[in-house]
């Protein structure tokens, strides 16, 4: 049951600064043919929807509009369905205002 | 990159890295500081509330050249249902004195000016530069760290762990647990802007004086969390929060319940026709006392957020931090002083200090209150919400109903949703966890 089913968190995502490391995520997702209950609720969870299904119903992470709050460390890295580290010097969010 | 050895070296440029390395390099350590953002403040993130004592003794003057939003001579909380706030504000004179008590700041450029005196003290920051590992010797005690620079080891005879809620150094290394979904909460926040004469009129204010506004009710949908909204000189910092094991386990969404909480028609007047200027997310220790790591030990220490020091009940964090930091810096340059060596014994200084400080004091008079809300979240952020606008409404309409029987009506809506029983063990509940 979702209130508001058109919130498009990418248009909130378009107001941040962004660094982007190209070819070097931060985050990775270990492959898998089922996701877990773990990575289903990251498709959720996530405040910049970075987790999405792809055609094959597996979770894939695209980090470009990460903001780094470490949500899905919390959930996912023990299960050991997402290795997270912090992107590089430099690289990743760049708040302006924080 | 840096062949020198340091006294100590400080992991993160928040506000209790930032109170740790300006204390030390204050006390004439050699002090390096690594901050992994674009510049300090870059990848901070927060309400944000400033308490000025705590600044104080970092930065006797700060209000001087600070970059500071307003002060505050306002605080409102409100208890919301869907279309109604129930609302305590307490606004006084008193807080426009001459060193205000409490402001309102803007994270990136604090922190920015915040971290030009950490250098001015002499301490050697050193930016987009992410620790990856520490390092230990044989007897598994720290000296020092890696970074993603390159160049080798650098070392230290301390490490100060200010890596955030979600430092990776001292989890990866074994010196604590991992944050968990239940002692963690996830806020979304947007920075709204409007005209400052906009601001003043619609929150009641005249000058730089400030306003700030917490939430809770039925906008959390039954899960532990708060809404908040802070009128800053030209934006409005509007944000809302819950156990990210609450968000796991409903499936809600932050950005929903965000722009939910954006449409309460108490919340919309306030910020309509604003321009949005940045989307961010935080994940806030909400553990309480009962989640306090080991604070030190060989070589190390850690402070602020990353050893979950933050009153969830006060949303207080910031001065926590600023405190752990400065406390922790005082300990090791007291040991410096007697030229003792950093081990956990002699480190073990911290944890007495901030015992005997609010920190401590202030997050073991609320232990057991972050499980009451965690485990009764249905009751306190849906069910009472619901009951007392109800009561409310029923106080205040006038439609030719003896008060008597609004009265009764009342009370019955209360017993109805939660038995005499459940009343009486909410409220003891509540008492025994706020003592």
């Amino acid at each position: 049951m979702n209130v508001e089913p058109s919130v498009r968190v990418e248009d909130k995502l378009y107001y941040n600064r962004y660094l982007v490391d190209i070819g070097q995520p931060h985050v990775k997702v270990r492959a898998h043919t089922t996701p877990s209950a773990e990575l289903l609720a990251l498709l959720k969870v996530c405040p910049a929807r970075c987790y999405e299904l792809n055609d094959n119903g597996q979770v894939e992470v695209t980090v470009d509009g990460c903001i780094e709050c470490g949500t899905c460390r919390v959930i996912a890295e023990p299960t050991g369905d997402i290795q997270w580290s912090h992107p590089r010097g430099g690289y990743g969010v760049l708040f302006k205002f924080g | 990159m840096i062949e020198e050895r340091f006294d100590a070296i400080v992991v993160g440029a928040g506000m209790a890295g930032n109170a740790a390395a300006l204390t030390m390099a204050k006390c004439g350590l050699q002090v390096l500081q690594l901050e992994r953002g674009e510049y300090p403040g870059s990848k901070n993130v927060q309400g944000a509330i400033l308490y000025a004592d705590m600044m104080e003794r970092l930065i006797p003057d700060f209000r001087e050249e600070a970059p500071l939003e307003r002060h505050l001579v306002e605080q409102r909380f409100w208890l919301l249902d869907d279309r109604s706030h129930v609302g305590m504000h307490y606004r006084s004179d008193d807080f426009n004195e001459e060193r205000p008590n409490r402001y309102t700041i803007i994270r990136a450029p604090f922190d920015k000016w915040f971290s030009s005196k950490v250098r001015e003290a002499g301490a050697t920051v050193l930016c987009e530069t992410t620790v990856t590992e520490l390092v230990r010797d044989d007897r598994e005690r720290v000296v020092g760290v890696r970074t993603d620079r390159g160049g080798g080891e650098i070392h230290a005879d301390v490490v100060v762990l200010a890596e955030g809620v979600n430092g990776l150094l001292g989890t990866r290394a074994g010196l604590r647990a991992r944050p968990t979904p239940d002692n963690v909460a996830l806020a979304v926040k947007e920075m709204h802007f409007l005209p400052r004469e906009t601001i003043e009129a619609r929150f009641n204010l005249k000058g730089d004086e400030g306003v700030v506004i917490e939430a809770a009710g039925t906008i959390s949908r039954g899960m532990t969390g708060m809404g908040f909204v802070y009128a800053n000189k030209e934006c409005i910092s509007v944000g809302i929060g819950c156990l990210v094991a609450d968000f796991q386990r409903t499936g809600q969404t932050p950005y929903g319940m965000l722009d939910h909480f954006k449409q309460h028609p108490s919340v919309a007047p306030l910020i309509a026709g604003s321009e949005i200027k940045e989307y961010a997310a935080h994940l806030i220790p909400e553990g309480g006392y009962k989640a306090i790591p080991q604070l030190y030990g060989d070589g190390w220490v850690v402070v602020g957020d990353a050893a979950q020091l933050n009153n969830a009940i006060h949303r207080e964090g910031s001065n926590l931090a600023m405190t752990s930091g400065r406390i922790a810096a005082e300990a090791i340059a007291e040991m410096k002083s007697r030229r003792e060596p950093m081990t956990a014994k002699n480190l073990s200084l911290y944890r007495k200090m901030l015992a005997d400080s609010f920190v401590i004091k202030d997050l073991k008079k609320y232990k057991d209150l972050p499980m009451l809300m965690h485990t009764h979240s249905q009751n306190f952020f849906l069910t009472y919400p619901q009951l007392i606008s109800k009561a409310m409404q029923n106080f205040v309409r006038v439609d030719g109903t003896p008060k008597l029987e609004k009265e009764k009506a009342t009370l019955k809506s209360f017993v109805k949703a939660r038995s005499w029983r459940g009343l009486i063990g909410d409220a003891s509940r509540f008492a025994r966890a706020w003592r």
